[in-house]
């Protein structure tokens, strides 16, 4: 049975389509996969398996009338950041406590409305914030990838490190993540996944657990580059709930992810190429620009010279808005609540209780940046800095067609190695931050291994609205790397 | 018009005035909140009337309610006041029960209405006449009201009600151009009287619907003026804010109060805080609620959920061409058309209901006439029983009724006031009421000759004497109306009376 977990999600859609197994039958095996393998791997904090039976038990009944959806009985893990209704919902944090939503996220219902079956809600980083998954209520997922050299367990990346997990140990066929500074990309690239964040807008936020509203996004991560085209189809759309949805078409990306790149001109950043970077990092980019090449690309070399300065706006910007954003889980309404003698007690009491170290300090920090004789200094020139960025991109996308950077400066690291440096940690995120600074679609796709075994990934960044290019160059990284490397199995 | 007179308050050293600035907060007029779908139906149960949204759920957010924007670009037209074709929301945030989110939307910077300036007409009082005088209009935005927390239904513990939260208000900020109580409740009734003929807000300020903030600050004589030379805000006193004041007579108690607490604090030898205060109706008195130390910093900024509003002109136009008539264009309407004084025309354009009533009574018939009787004895009427105008026992149709049978001189304008009160009391129609009562106006010059010669022949040396002081022919007019009863025409009595005595 374990063969079918090993399935892509286009591969297990054709299986179910020829009805080499059914939809209950997938879905079954994952349930005892995930049963199997959860306690070490940590990847779901909440399995919702007699749903997914259920639900599966439905699609079955759908296919055989013939009126099967196009994700019809796949089964998919959902990031705890999608409100679920009547499944608990808690962005992993302590402070919702065993919040469950009486309604449903936009992008999960897309899912729903075309026939998957939810296996369960992944961990992440509390709220989204971290580039590790250490921040998480429920303590960290296990890299399924291990060091040739070491057992040490590594992070699967943050924040969206439970759907990389979770994709790279086959305890779903694909999975919902969601991207604010690299949180999809940064967990792909660090489990040989495909991870991409659309144009900003592409998917509603309705339903999200909002991180910062100005940077977040959603989008999945996938085994493969097609199978992420598939879900990222579904799960844009454009959404009254959400002012900020664009009111655009969702193109078919899937029939572009063989088109190939002949022709096209690809740019490589030069200030991409950071100091300290590992060398394996640097060759694999360099790897990735050869294979371009050969594909009859032409790659030319670009600058975005303001690419520096994205970091810093990053952690400016995010921050501030989720100081707001986070202002509304006040022990009232719902989730956990510290009675204190008084009402400023009880705000005390509940939010130093429920929120961890890492929201803490972004709390805080996103509160002094908004702070009147400070904004001006910090929040407003970070917003400056956000049109330059965008600017460079508009620019140099005069002339290119797309980017070819790495995805992190790093594979994947052990855990405890950055967590006492919150700055070391947020330099993860160096290459990724500016896709969503600029709101623009960026894939991060796995080209490799470094020299103890661990994947590495190459990011492309694409033009506002053209995802349509992120697939299609990554398709022919995908094809040019073949990248067929798993994880031995320790769990 | 009169000037606008000044006003101070004496105090021990000398005399002070008072600079005034309101930022009134009028409910839109809309059957859903402002970012949310839910109702605002009032008198709902509390928390029927809250959407996911309203409650801060995790993940939801906000969507303007096109409706809204449209009555606050309906506001600014008829605040005579420039339309920001872009606009912005912004988050206020600070932490309370009442608020779900933890932060309140509304406009901080980039208002969807900009400047403008109105006419405020002040009634008489104190001896002096009617006055108007120009307000600056400093910005109209839209934001969202609270909720509302309820801490005496239980001693130890505090009761929210959403139902109120996410309500779209338009705060309406003036200039610093009003200067006495007075005119801060005249500014407050014409705000009122344009929001309601544009039908953008009910103005229910019972119901809370339209409230003030007001801005109190004193000065010496002399400083007012140098402020607005230099538009230098250093030139006027420290100001207080007093929030939330629902009825007209409290504006201008609180102010009264405020400036005099003022006063009282700098001649002793203090300085005024910069503060909160809140009136209390029942002591009179105003009240520090929160100091500018305490003061939150509410850390503005753009709110992402929410793009920048962006109107363009057509849908500025499509609104400007359906505005209704506004008051003050009613009011130089009625002063051209039917040649009312400007204090008439006002009183009578302070609502639609009023104008309408006028035009009805009017229509066909003498105007000023119809002024006259409309303002001073059914408005008087209706003021001394404390009656509102929808109650009044006498129709526009039968008051018009009245009027026809004075200008047909067939009642004297004496005994229409007799036959109005009859009226009043429910008589009926004025004619029916003249008929039954034998009223009819006597314009029969025999019957009137009589009635005078008798007059005449019982008092001759009065009809000697008025031939040496001719002014005093009133007495035998008022003598031979007594005795016909008052239904003599005035007018053949004096030419007869006139031609008997010599005169």
């Amino acid at each position: 049975m374990s063969e079918l977990t090993k399935l892509t999600l286009t591969g297990a859609l054709e299986g179910l389509e020829n009805g080499d197994f059914s939809a209950v039958e997938l879905t079954q095996a994952f349930v005892d996969t995930i049963e199997a393998s959860n306690q070490a791997l940590n990847a779901y904090v909440v399995t919702t398996s007699d749903q997914a039976l259920s639900m599966a038990a439905d699609s079955d009944a759908r296919r055989s009338a013939g009126k099967a959806g196009r994700l019809d009985g796949a089964p998919l893990g959902i990031k705890d950041l999608y409100c679920t209704k009547g499944v608990r919902t808690t962005a992993c944090s302590n402070i919702l406590g065993e919040f469950t939503p009486t309604y449903e996220s936009t992008v999960t219902q897309n899912l729903w409305d075309e026939g998957a079956v939810m296996l369960g809600k992944l961990n992440m980083d509390e709220f989204a914030m971290g580039s590790s998954n250490e921040t998480s209520r429920f303590g960290p997922p296990s890299n399924p990838w291990r060091r040739g050299s070491g057992n040490a367990t590594l992070t699967a990346g943050g924040s969206s490190g439970g759907s990389a997990t979770a994709v790279a140990a086959d305890l779903c066929l694909a999975a919902t993540a969601s991207d604010t500074g690299g949180s999809i990309r940064q967990p792909a690239a660090f489990t040989g996944t495909v991870g991409i964040k659309p144009t900003y807008g592409r998917a509603s936020r309705y339903g999200m657990v909002a991180f910062a509203s100005s940077l977040d996004q959603a989008g999945p991560i996938a085994k493969t580059v097609t199978d992420a085209a598939l879900l990222t189809e579904i799960m844009c759309s454009h959404d009254a709930k959400d002012s900020t949805s664009l009111n655009v078409e969702t193109p078919d990306w899937l029939s572009h992810v063989d088109k190939g790149v002949k022709g096209m001109k690809i740019g490589v950043p030069k200030e991409y190429r950071v100091e300290g970077m590992p060398q394996e990092i640097e060759d694999l980019w360099q790897k990735g620009i050869e294979w371009l090449k050969a594909m009859g690309a032409e790659i030319v070399d670009v600058s975005l010279p303001h690419t520096k300065y994205a970091l810093p706006a990053y952690y400016i910007v995010a921050p501030a808005e989720a100081s707001s954003n986070l202002a509304r889980y006040d022990g009232m309404r719902y989730g956990a609540r510290v009675d204190g003698e008084n009402l400023t007690g009880t705000y005390e009491g509940t939010r130093a209780g429920g929120f961890g170290a890492e929201v803490q300090r972004r709390l805080m920090i996103g509160t002094y940046v908004l702070s009147s004789g400070y904004y001006d200094a910090y929040y407003l020139r970070a917003q400056k800095v956000r049109t330059r960025i965008l600017q460079d991109f508009e620019t140099v996308y005069a002339d290119v067609d797309a980017l070819l950077t790495p995805t992190c400066p790093s594979a994947a690291f052990a855990y405890g190695e950055k967590t006492d440096d919150p700055v070391q940690m947020y330099l993860n995120d160096i290459f990724t931050v500016t896709a969503n600074l600029a709101g623009l679609p960026g894939i991060s796709v796995p080209a490799g291994v470094d020299n103890d075994g661990l994947p590495l990934g190459l990011q492309v960044i694409g033009k506002a609205l053209d995802e349509a290019t992120c697939f299609q160059v990554a398709g022919a990284i995908e094809e040019a790397a073949g990248f067929v490397a798993k994880p031995s199995k320790w769990w | 018009m009169t000037e606008r007179p000044t006003f101070t308050l004496k105090g021990d050293t000398g005399d002070w005035e008072i600079v005034l600035g309101l930022e009134v907060h009028a409910q839109v007029s809309s059957n859903a909140k402002l970012f949310s779908g839910a109702s605002t139906k009032f008198g709902a149960e509390p928390n029927q009337n809250v959407s996911l949204v309203d409650a801060a759920m995790p993940g939801m957010l906000p969507v303007i309610n096109e409706f809204c924007v449209e009555q606050a670009v309906r506001t600014g037209l008829g605040l005579n006041a420039q339309i920001n074709k872009v606009s912005r929301f912004d988050r206020k945030n600070y932490f309370y029960p009442d608020l779900p989110q933890g932060y309140q939307i509304s406009q901080f910077e980039h208002p969807i209405v900009g400047e403008g300036v109105i006419e405020v007409d002040v009634e008489p009082a104190h001896g002096d006449p009617a006055y108007a005088f120009p307000v600056r209009i400093e910005r109209l935005h839209l934001e969202q009201d609270a909720g509302k927390s309820i801490h005496d239904m239980d001693p130890g513990a505090t009761y929210v009600d959403l139902n109120r939260s996410g309500v779209a208000l338009m705060e309406i900020v003036s200039k610093p151009d009003i200067r006495t109580p007075l005119e801060a409740a005249a500014y407050v009734k014409k705000l009122k009287s344009i929001v309601v003929a544009l039908g953008t807000c009910d103005g229910d300020m019972e119901k809370g619907n339209l409230r003030a903030d007001v801005n109190v600050s004193v000065c010496k004589p002399g400083a007012y003026e140098k402020f607005r030379e230099a538009d230098d805000f250093g030139e006027l006193g420290t100001r207080c804010e007093i929030k939330n004041m629902n009825s007209f007579r409290f504006i201008q108690a609180a102010i009264e109060f405020e400036a005099r607490r003022q006063i009282e604090i700098i001649e002793n030898g203090g300085t005024v805080d910069q503060e909160t205060r809140l009136y209390d109706p029942d002591k009179g008195e105003t009240r520090s609620m929160r100091s500018k130390e305490d003061a939150h910093d509410y850390r503005y900024f753009p709110d992402p959920d929410l793009l920048p509003l962006e109107i363009d002109d057509a849908f500025i136009e499509s609104i400007r061409v359906n505005l209704p008539e506004l008051p003050d264009q009613k009011r130089a309407r009625f002063e051209s058309d039917y040649g009312l004084s400007r204090y008439d025309a006002g009183v009578l354009t302070a609502d639609a209901e009023s104008a309408d009533f006028y035009e009805t009574v009017a229509k066909g018939r003498d105007p000023k006439l119809a002024a006259n009787w409309v303002t001073q004895e059914l408005f008087g009427y209706l003021n001394k029983a404390e009656l509102d105008l929808s109650e009044t026992p006498v129709s526009a149709v039968q008051l018009g009724g009245l009027i026809d049978l004075i200008s047909g001189e067939v009642i004297s304008g004496k005994i229409a006031k007799d036959v109005f009160q009859r009226m009043i009391d429910g008589e009926g129609d004025p004619a029916d009421i003249v008929e039954k009562h034998g009223l009819k106006q006597v314009t029969d010059t025999g019957a009137i000759e009589a009635i005078i010669d008798e007059v005449i022949a019982a008092n001759p040396e009065q009809a000697e004497a008025v031939k040496e002081k001719p002014k005093t022919m009133g007495w035998f007019v008022g003598q031979v109306m007594k005795a016909s009863g008052g239904k003599a025409n005035p007018q053949a009595v004096n030419k007869i009376l006139r031609e008997k005595l010599g005169l």
